[in-house]
């Protein structure tokens, strides 16, 4: 099971020119919280774009602002004056329409939810409604988006059922959620989220709450329904394992801000920031025998207060190549290590190759 | 080496069957039980990690909670230091619960919200060791609390104010207090980050070495237990399938659901990436288990051999046995 990692095997293809046109563009994203501590910022500046077919992972710990950052481009943020997004992120719908996030009235984001984009979140139980039956919540979207009757759309949800690979859809149609197994329940959740065949799917730690068997089904099913639709998908998750078996792109988050965002290979192989590489060694593998032996790295420390950032970098007093003086500074700019190799690190050109 | 063979185990788990009746039959009388537990045997030495893995519903919780008869199990024997603790009373399980001790999935509900950490801490010392001074109880507090990697100073803080991971240290501190010899961790770290798993899994080796803790360490990923055990079991459906010491058994697997599990734990490297060896479907329902090995209808391997009788354990290389009838896959 050891591997070299500079020994270049199978490298993923780049999109096509047909696909490479972007379906969402986001520039200068920020999301912030007024809360009785004062104002938390979850995200700050935050830019990025996702094309046709292409699947960014989001990555990041609890609090890195990267469930923020989706649920504020689908306005499902809470209200003004609680909530406040500033930037701008374009999205493209199948049609050539496309659509403002930021500022639009909720008549719009009614419109883009659920018909141009959609999410699925980690928790199936509790992101299905267990009082309907299965096949209500997923008629529910097609006939309010697509305006289809109740026979048509209920044909259409055992198609859609069919898709993602449940058997006897007719059945399960008339399922209630509690019925179903976990795996079952997040593939109903998929089913609901592509019924209206987004340009956009936000997976929001769609396998955290499964088991690895499972994990493995639902990111093949992803991937497949990927390539059938073409969509756009933005993949959200803490571990770094699941982001080499499924991302193009992988943007990395920490307390709000990116801190690191290149093609997936160049992430896993020559990571500049040293979180980056703190999350790429901390996944368990299945190793030989000595290495199992060792312990397993791990960033020490927990992330910083969202209310309380450390000045500076925020990744700062967790960081193994903290330079008083220099880290403690200012936020360090996003920069170019290569070419569409972002990092956010005054010293990585000096501890470039270290771990 | 010789001197653990020698030393009886710590824990002996014989026959272990926890049936969970369901309701219909006339009179009491269950119409139908749910098998989550159906004969389990094994054996833990002192300072020995056993893994126990396997899927949602496939018992090894139930095996856990078992153990400590917080479940009673419903037929078979478990001795731990060599007494029976199978058929004890509440009252008579009281001094043995000193020395065996749980460490909970989920550090957010395990740990009442409404008291501080001293709190939390000193309830296990007021009912088992209830002869110790204020003082004796606090020094042991900081004690514990340095051992975990949290800071003391922290002892009059609630759980809300800590992040998940503390939370975790919070909960195997709580199971320190009483200076347990076995520990019962259900899926420790399967609610935190990566980044903190790793935090954990490591305190959890390094307490091990230190306090010669023995642990039955429950989880669903292959890859989190190949760092923690010594030896490991695979469960499906409330049986065992395969048993064996950590290398042998990650080494050369012999179960083709062990195979499953081991190729479901997700490839680090983005050049590598290969069509995944996908395992069919759910886990069935335990309430209409498959007839002979329950494995088979997930199975790329089941002949038709595979319905008729339940297959038993059995020695494929020394301390390694499986459940599976074919030696040729």
């Amino acid at each position: 099971m050891d591997m070299n990692l500079y020994e270049p095997i199978h490298i993923p293809q780049a999109p096509t020119a047909a696909e490479a046109e972007n379906i969402l563009d986001v520039r200068g994203l920020n999301v912030s919280f007024r809360t009785a501590a004062g104002t938390v910022h979850a995200v700050r500046d935050v830019s990025f774009s996702v094309r046709r077919g292409e699947t960014l992972a989001l990555v990041g710990e609890t609090s890195s602002g990267k469930s923020v950052t989706s649920l504020g481009l689908l306005g499902l943020t809470p209200p003004a004056p609680y909530c406040t997004i500033t930037g701008s992120a374009r999205l493209m719908a199948r049609d050539g329409n496309s659509y403002e996030l930021v500022g639009s009235p909720e008549r719009v984001m009614r419109r883009v939810r659920g018909g141009v984009a959609s999410v699925i979140f980690q928790e199936p139980m509790t992101s299905l409604n267990p009082v309907h039956t299965v096949g209500a919540q997923i008629c529910e979207s097609l006939r309010i988006h697509l305006g289809m009757s109740a026979r048509a759309a209920t044909d259409r949800a055992a198609e859609l059922l069919n898709q993602v690979g449940i058997s006897d859809p007719k059945r399960r149609l008339t399922n209630y959620p509690h019925e179903l197994s976990g795996g079952m329940r997040q593939r109903v959740m998929i089913a609901m989220a592509i019924a209206c065949e987004p340009s956009l799917l936000i997976a929001d730690e769609p396998t955290t709450a499964l088991d690895v068997t499972i994990q493995a089904q639902i990111l093949e099913l992803l991937e497949k329904l990927q390539s059938q639709t073409k969509m756009a998908m933005i993949y959200i998750t803490h571990n770094l394992g699941t982001v080499a078996e499924i991302a193009d792109r992988v943007m990395v988050m920490y307390a709000g801000r990116i801190v690191e965002q290149a093609d997936v290979v160049p992430l896993f192989t020559q990571p500049q920031h040293p979180y980056s590489r703190g999350l790429i060694h901390s996944v368990p593998r299945l190793h030989s025998n000595r290495a199992r032996k060792t312990p397993l790295f791990a960033i020490p420390g927990n992330v910083p207060d969202p209310a309380a950032h450390p000045p500076g970098c925020t990744f700062g007093p967790r960081c193994g190549h903290f330079e008083p003086g220099r880290c403690d500074a200012a936020v360090p700019d996003l920069e170019n290590a290569k070419p569409s190799h972002l990092v956010r690190c005054v010293r990585w050109q000096e501890i470039e190759g270290a771990v | 080496m010789q001197q653990q063979q020698s030393a009886p185990p710590l824990l002996q788990v014989e026959g272990l069957r926890k049936w969970y009746p369901l309701g219909g039959g006339w009179f009491g009388k269950p119409a139908q039980s749910v098998k989550a537990v159906d004969g389990v045997s094994f054996e833990i030495r002192r300072g020995e990690v056993l893994s126990l893995v396997g899927e949602s519903g496939s018992g090894k919780s139930t095996i856990g909670r078992a153990i400590l008869n917080l479940d009673p199990p419903t037929a078979g024997e478990v001795h731990f230091d060599g007494e029976p603790l199978v058929g004890l009373t509440r009252r008579q399980m009281r001094p043995l619960r000193r020395a065996m001790q749980m460490v909970f999935q989920d550090p957010y509900s395990s740990l009442n919200p409404k008291h501080t950490v001293e709190e939390l801490l000193s309830a296990p010392l007021e009912i088992h060791m209830p002869e110790l001074t204020v003082q004796e109880r606090r020094n042991r507090i900081d004690a514990v609390l340095k051992t975990v990697g949290l800071n003391p100073a922290h002892r009059s803080r609630y759980p809300h104010e800590f992040s998940g991971g503390q939370r975790q240290r919070i909960g195997i501190a709580r199971a320190l207090m009483t200076e347990p010899q076995l520990l019962v961790a259900d899926e420790p770290v399967s609610s935190l980050d990566v980044s903190v798993q790793a935090q954990v899994i490591n305190l959890l080796l390094e307490l091990k070495q230190r306090l010669g803790l023995t642990m039955l360490f429950i989880s669903h990923d292959l890859a989190v237990v190949g760092h923690i055990s010594d030896r490991i079991a695979v469960m499906y459906l409330g049986r065992l399938v395969e048993i064996g010491d950590a290398d042998s058994l990650l080494n050369n697997p012999r179960h083709p659901y062990t195979r499953a599990l081991m190729a479901a734990v997700p490839n680090i490297d983005p050049r590598q990436r290969r069509p995944r060896e996908l395992l069919k479907g759910d886990i069935p329902s335990p309430l209409s288990p498959p007839s002979g090995c329950a494995f088979r209808t997930r199975c790329p391997h089941a002949q038709s051999a595979c319905a008729s009788g339940v297959p038993e354990l059995r020695l494929v290389e020394r301390n390694h046995a499986t459940a599976c009838i074919r030696d040729d896959i």
